[in-house]
This record gives structure tokens, C-alpha cells and sequence, in this order.
């Protein structure tokens, strides 16, 4: 019988632009290629879900309007017991928006206080100019060096606190705020970061990373995964990079 | 004096940039003459006799303004029409000015202004239209704009200054746009297609979904046509769709051929046939009908106008090549992409397809939207397809989670090679659908050209 991974999609109609639900199409294809059994079940407003039916939860970014409504639901009906998953290992990422809610709080360009989630040691406050562009980040994220490719697009700037590591750092765009090269959080097995793309069909890497880290959660560190192919992948990120590069982008040197 | 100072030197420029192979010179002229004169396009404009219209939206523009200047040229009204769609103010005057002779006096009764999103609130202000269409509000190069809500309070902006002597024809189906018809001076005039034969019973896509300007509760769709259009109503507190002025009471799709459209506005029925294919252009027919009705057209003219139209430059253009035919058809978001693979799969046979991403400026540096198209449906309906552009790679990867049978796609970068693999691929009595973004579709006509198959849009 094969492996079973349930996957969490967080508010998909409320938080999901600029193709996040790339994301899940991602590691539902990942999963499916290494001999899983993929569920995506959806959790919206209002709902009170078991946490441990899921294996990865997933979040994307909205629009102003649509995140005030998911942080008042975060903070009045999913925040603790969302909290307690994590702290029990779950599998998170959080994009844009979504990641912005899992830090301390986020003080908006119009003045509101979003309560956050406080699964990342990080808060976020709105900048005068959005951050719009081609990003390339070097992680190290599970031990090797990688990079990963994706397009930023925010006014928020993230500031991480003393628990929260970062993803990567930028070596084009902008990442967190602007000012201290960070990109991203990852805290126990929860990964925020502010990349678009989508992320994860162009950085496998992280993909079948956030799958294994899910599987040995579930079945124990002996449950073996088959290496997938990524040749289609690694071309993209490949191709962007001298896209990227090809363009003249202010680039720090570091590639 | 100043003015036809200004005038003067931007026809100059327009010329000097045709003789120097620098493109149609659609937005140069006005350029140079708004410097001269930053308030000529208001004074030039102010001279058209009937006034001016103003056409806006994510999709559709280009070909809605077409079918608007067909129809008021049927009513023997003779329009300054932008119609090359270059449609920021530079455009927009350019075109104005290219009419005009020297002392500002424009070569027409009425001015027909296709603008960009963003312009809205400045073309209002200096044209003072007396109507205004506003097709729909898609996601869109958000990179460029942001967030779309910041576009409808732009919107939002610029109808309330409207005079109640306007108009302002709004798509009744989106409730991005329906919204902006309340607490307005200007008269307002919505269309909407009323056949639930040609939706379905929800959204396709969770993320389209739509929220209740008045309580924030997410719209129930009775139908849903497409993207977010569709008849929505407030489950929590009951406001919805405001009833259609004009609207289509039934739309018979006839695949890539075109549609036929029992549609109904104020001075009576009207079955009208309609040579562009798919149910996004029913609702660009609509806009234009809304729109000639509220100028004073009459049933005949509305009716001539549109069954006498054809193609919109790049919207879908037929060119035979080497006893193939090719479609050639713009792609720029996911919802008009996913309207153009729902028309495509209307007919069962399997096509072949050059899909042509590229990322310049003027695409959206962002091609994360690929994701929010669903490629899956061309699973066993791809014969063949070619990826080609400078996200080519893109477009592959997102063919290869789609599951599309990759022993059927193949990539070539540059838009020679791909034409020429994909009209192989057609083969002799074969139809390449070529799907390119703005200025890979560029790229592919000037590749076309060069071996002397269609003309420079300018000369249209």
C-alpha cells in the first residue's frame, strides 16, 4: 500500500495571487512522481480543523482586503491550535501574505495592527515603495548549499527576531526588508518566505525537501522516498538565472 | 499658436520615426506635442463635434473600441479612433493628432479612446467623455499596477466626476466593475449575458472568487461564465448583480467560427451574428451595443456595424501560410488564456500550438500567472506543441505538472525556428494556433513579415 500525504490549501480563494496555487500543483505532481497518495483538501473561514489530518499546509499571498479577513480568523478561530501544529512539526509554507500573518504582526500602510500567528519570530511593517521584481536567494536550508528562484512583489518589510533563522539571503532583489539581505523564515518545519513564480515547480529542491521532511514526520526517518527527475525543473531555474543575470539587475557580485 | 506649434511637431515626429524604420510612430508624436503643449489633448479633443468615448478594462478593450467604430461608422458618424491600441495619454493624443491639421482641428465628428488601466483618471479629466465602458477587472501584470483593488478605486475616482449628461456602461457580470456604477451623477447602463446554458453552476477557480463590497461574505454564483463573471449574489446580506440594461438571452458558440447572439437591448431585439469566437467576445459585443445604444444607433446600425467587423489587430487573426492556416491569437492573463484553451477545446479534434512567452516589460515581468492557467485541459488535445520566447522554459515546466504528454512538446527559443517547427508540425491543410504574449507577438509577426505573409499593424 502506498504512502498517503494530505495536503493543506489555507484560504484558496482568500489568499492565493500571482500563481501560488503553483505551490500545490507542485508538491501534489512531486508527491504523486515519488509513489504517494495525494489528497488536497481546502480549509476556509470560520473552520475548525483537526491540524493532524494534514501532513503540509500551505498559505499564500492576498490582497489588502482579503488579509485583514484571514487575520481576524487567524486570531479569532485558527491561531492556537495552529500555533500547537507547528510546535507538534508540521509542514508549513507561507508565501507573501500568508507568511506575513505567521510572524508577531503586521502594521499596515494603513495604519492596522494584523494580529499574527507568532509561528515565525518576525514582524512586519509597511514600507513607502513595494519591492517588485526577479529575486535569486543561496539557502542552506537542510544542509546544502542551493539557490532558489522566484518574483517578489510586497510593501511589507520583515524584520526577524533572535529565534527565527532566515531562508537565504538575496544575491538579487530584495527579500525581507531591503536592508539586511534576509530572505524568508524557517522555524521547526514551517518556511515562510516572500517569493512568487511560482516558487516551488522551479526550485525542486525545496519541493521534495518540504515531502520528505512531511513523510518522515508521519512514517519515521526509514520511510524511503525515490529520487524524482528534475531535469524540466532545473532548467527553468537554470534559465531564469541568465534571464536575470542577462537583464543587468543589480546584482551584489556574489554569482 | 502654441497648439499648432505642438501639432506640428509631433506630425513631424510621427513622420520622421516611419521614415526611420522606428515602428508607426503610435505613441512618439504625442509625446513630443504634449511637450510643447501638456494641455493639447484637451483642447483638440473638446473640438470633436459629438464628444468623446472612452473604453477601459483588463481584456477586451481593443477589440470592444473595433466594434464601437464600426458601429458609428454605420451610423454615419466618422470616429478618432486609437486604434492601433497604443492607449496611454502619448497614444491617445497621437492618435488625435494625427487627425487633426495644423490650427487643431481634428479630422472627425467623435473620439473613440481605448486606455490603459492606469490612465483612466487622466483621460477623464482632460477628454470629458460622455460615456465611458468598462469591460471587466481580471488579474493583470500585477506587477505593474500592484493590487487590482488599487486599480478599482482609480476607477472609482475618475466615474464620479462624470457629469449626470454621461454614461458610464458597466459589465453587470463582474462585481469588480457593477460596483462602481453606485452613487454616480452620470446615468449608468449595465449588460450581462443572461443564457446559464454556457456556464456552470461555481467558479472553476477558487481564486477568482469575489467579495461582498457591503459585509465582506464571499458571492454565491447561480451561474458563473467565466473568470469571475457570471449572476452572484451576497448569501449574507442579498446584494448582487444589478439587472442587465442590455444583455444576451442566448449565445450559440460556434467554436473558433463565432457566436450567435439573441441579445435584447432598450429599443428591442436583435439576433446578431458575431465573427470573433468565444463567449469573451459575446461580452465585448454587449459592451459595444450598450455603448452605440446609448450614442443614439439604431437596432440596424448596432446590427451592421458588428456583423460588417473583423478581427481586432493580434486579438485573432487568420494567415494562411504554405497551405497551412494560422490563428494567431494574443494571450496576456490567465483568464483570457483560459477563454481562448475553453474555445479551443470546443472542437474535439487535436490541435497544434506555438505558445510564445516572453517577460519584457510590456508582458509583465511576472509570468507566475502561467500557473493560474489550466493547461491541464489540453491533456490529449495537444497533437503538438511548441514552447518558444524568453520564459520559454516557463512554459515548458508548466506543461510538463500539467501532465500534457511531453513526448508531443518541443522548445525553440528564438521565433524563427518556432514557427518554422510549428508550421511542420501542422503540416501541409494543417491550423497552427499560435498563442503569443504582446511582444513575442510582435516578434512573430515581424518573423511573418519578413518572409512576407502579413502587413505592419500600422497599416491596418
Amino acid at each position: 500500500m502506498n504512502l498517503k500525504l494530505t495536503i493543506c490549501h489555507l484560504y484558496p480563494d482568500l489568499m492565493n495571487i500571482y500563481g501560488d496555487r503553483g505551490n500545490v500543483i507542485a508538491l501534489s505532481r512531486r508527491a504523486a512522481w515519488a509513489g504517494l497518495d495525494v489528497e488536497v483538501l481546502r480549509v476556509d473561514l470560520g473552520e475548525r480543523p483537526d491540524w493532524r489530518t494534514f501532513d503540509i499546509l500551505f498559505i499564500g499571498g492576498g490582497q489588502d482586503k482579503q488579509q485583514a479577513l484571514v487575520a481576524r480568523d487567524l486570531a479569532e478561530v485558527k491561531g492556537p491550535s495552529l500555533r500547537a501544529a507547528v510546535d507538534d512539526g508540521l509542514v508549513v509554507l507561507a508565501i507573501c501574505g500568508g507568511y506575513q500573518l505567521l510572524g508577531r504582526y503586521f502594521h499596515t500602510g494603513s495604519g492596522a495592527m494584523l494580529p499574527g500567528v507568532e509561528v515565525f519570530d518576525a514582524c512586519t511593517v509597511a514600507g513607502n515603495r513595494r519591492c517588485i521584481g526577479d529575486v535569486i536567494v543561496r539557502s542552506e536550508v537542510g544542509g546544502q548549499p542551493h539557490t532558489l528562484v522566484g518574483f517578489e512583489n510586497h510593501s511589507g518589510r520583515t524584520y526577524l527576531g533572535a529565534r527565527t533563522r532566515p531562508l537565504g539571503h538575496v544575491i538579487v532583489g530584495r527579500g525581507n526588508n531591503g536592508e539586511d539581505g534576509s530572505e524568508g523564515a524557517v522555524d521547526r518545519n514551517a518556511f515562510g518566505t516572500y517569493l512568487h513564480g511560482s516558487l516551488l515547480p522551479k526550485n525542486p529542491w525545496l519541493t521534495d525537501l518540504l515531502i520528505r521532511r512531511a513523510v518522515e514526520r508521519r512514517y519515521g526517518p526509514a520511510a524511503a522516498l525515490p529520487a524524482v527527475d528534475d531535469a524540466v525543473e532545473r532548467q527553468a531555474h537554470e534559465a531564469l538565472i541568465a534571464r536575470i543575470r542577462g537583464r543587468g539587475l543589480v546584482d551584489s557580485g556574489v554569482i | 499658436m502654441r497648439t499648432t506649434l505642438a501639432i506640428g511637431a509631433g506630425k513631424a515626429a510621427g513622420f520622421l520615426s516611419r521614415r526611420l524604420g522606428r515602428g508607426g510612430g503610435t505613441t512618439f508624436p504625442g509625446e513630443v506635442a504634449l511637450r510643447i503643449d501638456p494641455r493639447l489633448l484637451a483642447r483638440v479633443s473638446a473640438r470633436l463635434g459629438e464628444g468623446c468615448v472612452v473604453v477601459t478594462g483588463t481584456n477586451g478593450k481593443t477589440t470592444t473600441a473595433r466594434m464601437i467604430a464600426s458601429i458609428l461608422r454605420q451610423a454615419r458618424l466618422r470616429p478618432v479612433h486609437n486604434r492601433s491600441g497604443a492607449n496611454l495619454i502619448q497614444g491617445v493624443t497621437s492618435a488625435l493628432l494625427s487627425s487633426a491639421n495644423l490650427r487643431g482641428v481634428p479630422g472627425g465628428d467623435i473620439g473613440l479612446f481605448e486606455v490603459d488601466e492606469a490612465t483612466l483618471p487622466q483621460a477623464v479629466a482632460q477628454i470629458r467623455p460622455r460615456a465611458v465602458v468598462v469591460t471587466n477587472l481580471f488579474r493583470d501584470q500585477l506587477d505593474r499596477y500592484g493590487e487590482i483593488d488599487y486599480l478599482a478605486g482609480l476607477w472609482q475616482g475618475a466615474l464620479a466626476t462624470l457629469p449626470s449628461s454621461s454614461t458610464a456602461i458597466l459589465n453587470a457580470d463582474d462585481p469588480a466593475v457593477a460596483r462602481l456604477g453606485e452613487g454616480l451623477r452620470a446615468r449608468v447602463l449595465y449588460y450581462g449575458v443572461d443564457d446559464p446554458r454556457r456556464g456552470s453552476a461555481g467558479l472553476q477557480q477558487a481564486a477568482d472568487s469575489q467579495h461582498c463590497l457591503a459585509c465582506g461574505a464571499r458571492y454565491d454564483y447561480r451561474v458563473a461564465y467565466y473568470g469571475h463573471l457570471g449572476d452572484y449574489h451576497c448569501p449574507n446580506c442579498g446584494a448582487g448583480r444589478p439587472r442587465p440594461h442590455i444583455s444576451a438571452r442566448s449565445v450559440e458558440l460556434d467554436g473558433t467560427a463565432g457566436s450567435q447572439v439573441e441579445a435584447v437591448p432598450p429599443a428591442g431585439a436583435l439576433s446578431i451574428r458575431i465573427n470573433l469566437p468565444g463567449l469573451y467576445n459575446v461580452y465585448n459585443l454587449l459592451a459595444a451595443l450598450a455603448c452605440g445604444s446609448a450614442l443614439g444607433a439604431t437596432p440596424e446600425a448596432l446590427r451592421q456595424g458588428i456583423e460588417t467587423l473583423s478581427a481586432a489587430f493580434g486579438r485573432i487573426e487568420r494567415i494562411d501560410i504554405e497551405g497551412r492556416q494560422v490563428l494567431l491569437a494574443l494571450v496576456k492573463n490567465p483568464v483570457g488564456f483560459n477563454q481562448l484553451l475553453h474555445t479551443l477545446s470546443l472542437d474535439p479534434a487535436p490541435k497544434h500550438l506555438l505558445i510564445v512567452i516572453n517577460d519584457n516589460l510590456a508582458d509583465g515581468t511576472d509570468v507566475s500567472w502561467l500557473w493560474d492557467v489550466d493547461f491541464e485541459l489540453l491533456q490529449g488535445r495537444a497533437q503538438s506543441v511548441v514552447v518558444s520566447g524568453t520564459r520559454a522554459e516557463d512554459m515548458l515546466l508548466r506543461l510538463h505538472y500539467a501532465q500534457v504528454d511531453m513526448g508531443r512538446v518541443s522548445l525553440e527559443k528564438e521565433p524563427p525556428g518556432a514557427l518554422a517547427r510549428g508550421l511542420a508540425n501542422a503540416g501541409p491543410g494543417g491550423t497552427l494556433y499560435i498563442l503569443p504574449t504582446y511582444t513575442a507577438m510582435l516578434a512573430m509577426r515581424q518573423v511573418m513579415h519578413e518572409q512576407g505573409y502579413v502587413g505592419q499593424f500600422w497599416e491596418d
